[in-house]
């Protein structure tokens, strides 16, 4: 069996197990969320030995050059030196923390140092503990905070900590960005349907303002879904930025209960096919739950989008955290 | 003479026609619910690489693969009436791409000689 050394100490992976797995099992504290390669949250660099191709898959190349990879992903197959990837985070600190509704909280997050990074990409952002999630980036990066809507899941250790207990200024690390769901220039006159439910909005409401931004010009048509119209938020950020930008229209809609409100009723895939019938030569952006961003993203397919042109970000979920025994 | 996936038009050929193939099939209810829950980017990826090797391109496609691949949609009862309702959405393509019939006919007979592999007999 291959021997994992980490920090001058050395482990056996078991048949079939991953590096993170194996880490965790012997009591290492690996920062881990997704577990299925997305999230980038246990990124670790091997400094001798080879890890399998697969686990760098996604990343970019001058990281998968330098021996990182995804430990969730690493099956390894020799001995392999091991090390934190510590130096791609970046400080930061929680600059405002605003609950939109009972179940979003805005966080504005100040990085020490500029980040790169494009409206609607992922960051993951860490705890001094080592507790790590990642959230989408709904700013700017000319906005001098990061924007990321946090939605309060139940037993939710990031997010319960950001609801209940964080305060602003209180230190943590931002490692990122990650993800290809943003807008690219170059067809500023070609329609854009952006779609999604609950917190799938703040990428959203990101690429949307970069498209606005960068001088697109064809139609952007904004549709956030939600149960019931206590789930919507930023209405009102939205309705303004669609007065000001005639190219803008921005479409809330609900499950249940939105008549009194004037919303649009109905299954959000429902409420689109119906004003968009046919969808060839759209660019379509979906985000959040991935039961909705599957479904959204095979509608925008068979209504005529061509595959290339649908960019998708499914959240996935933390698994809950496991029991103290 | 050039080959068959020149004559198709090679790599363009295959971008042009995967998504109105994988359309076609998706909207198809004898078919469609095989491909239900099923990531549709690596599908995509998927049926280029199945379309490259129907069109006589370069391919690393081997029978093993298409059993394995297919041994779990076999279990769900795909038998030869699925075959022959895909291989005519791939025939419809082809057809709205304007591809002559010659070249038709080379295609769907490099697809059917998967048949065995694919209902895993």
């Amino acid at each position: 069996m291959p021997q994992l050394t980490y920090d001058g100490v050395t482990y056996r992976a078991a048949p079939g197990e991953s590096v993170l797995d194996a880490l965790l099992r012997q009591g290492v504290p690996i920062a881990n969320s997704c577990r299925a390669g997305a999230c980038q949250s246990c990124l670790l660099r091997a400094n001798s030995g080879q890890v399998p191709a697969a686990a760098q898959v996604g990343l970019k190349s001058t990281l998968s050059e330098q021996g990182y990879f995804l430990a969730c992903l690493c099956h390894p197959t020799e001995d392999l030196q091991l090390e934190e990837a510590g130096g791609l985070e970046v400080a930061a600190s929680l600059a405002a923390l605003e609950r939109l509704t009972p179940t979003v909280l805005r966080a504005r997050v100040r990085t020490h140092q500029p980040l790169h990074y494009r409206a609607g990409q992922y960051i993951t952002l860490r705890r001094p503990d080592g507790l790590a999630r990642s959230y989408s980036l709904a700013s700017l990066p000319d906005d001098h905070t990061l924007e990321l809507h946090i939605r309060r899941t139940p037993q939710g250790q990031m997010s319960g900590w950001l609801f209940d207990e964080a305060h602003e200024n209180d230190a943590v690390t931002v490692r990122g960005p990650a993800g290809d769901c943003f807008y690219t220039a170059g067809h500023p006159d070609q329609p854009l349907l952006l779609a999604g439910t609950g917190t799938g909005l703040a990428p959203l409401a990101g690429i949307c303002k970069d498209a606005l931004r960068q001088g697109h010009r064809g139609p952007i048509h904004l549709f956030h879904g939600a149960l019931r119209p206590e789930g919507l938020y930023l209405q009102d950020e939205l309705h303004t930025l669609a007065r000001e930008n005639s190219n803008l229209q921005y479409i809330p809609a609900v499950m249940e209960g939105g008549e009194a409100a004037g919303l649009e009723t109905g299954k959000l895939d429902t409420v689109i096919a119906h004003r968009h019938p046919k969808l060839s030569g759209w660019r379509g952006f979906v985000c959040g739950d991935p039961t909705v961003v599957q479904l959204l993203r095979k509608k925008f397919f068979l209504a005529g989008m061509a595959s290339r042109e649908i960019f998708a970000d499914a959240f996935l979920q933390a698994p809950a955290p496991q029991t103290t025994r | 003479m050039s080959s068959l996936y020149e004559q198709l038009g090679g790599q363009p050929a295959v971008d042009a026609a995967v998504d109105i193939f994988y359309r076609k099939v998706l909207s198809d209810d004898r078919i469609s619910a095989f491909f239900d829950g099923v990531d549709m980017d690596r599908q995509i990826g998927k049926q280029k690489a199945f379309l490259t090797m129907a069109f006589g391109g370069p391919h690393n496609y081997s029978g093993r693969d298409m059993r394995t691949a297919h041994a779990p949609l076999v279990a769900r009862g795909l038998n030869d009436s699925h075959f022959d309702a895909v291989a005519e959405n791939l025939s419809s393509t082809l057809q709205e791409l304007g591809v002559a019939q010659d070249l038709i006919d080379q295609v769907m007979a490099i697809a059917g000689s998967t048949r065995q592999d694919v209902l895993g007999r």
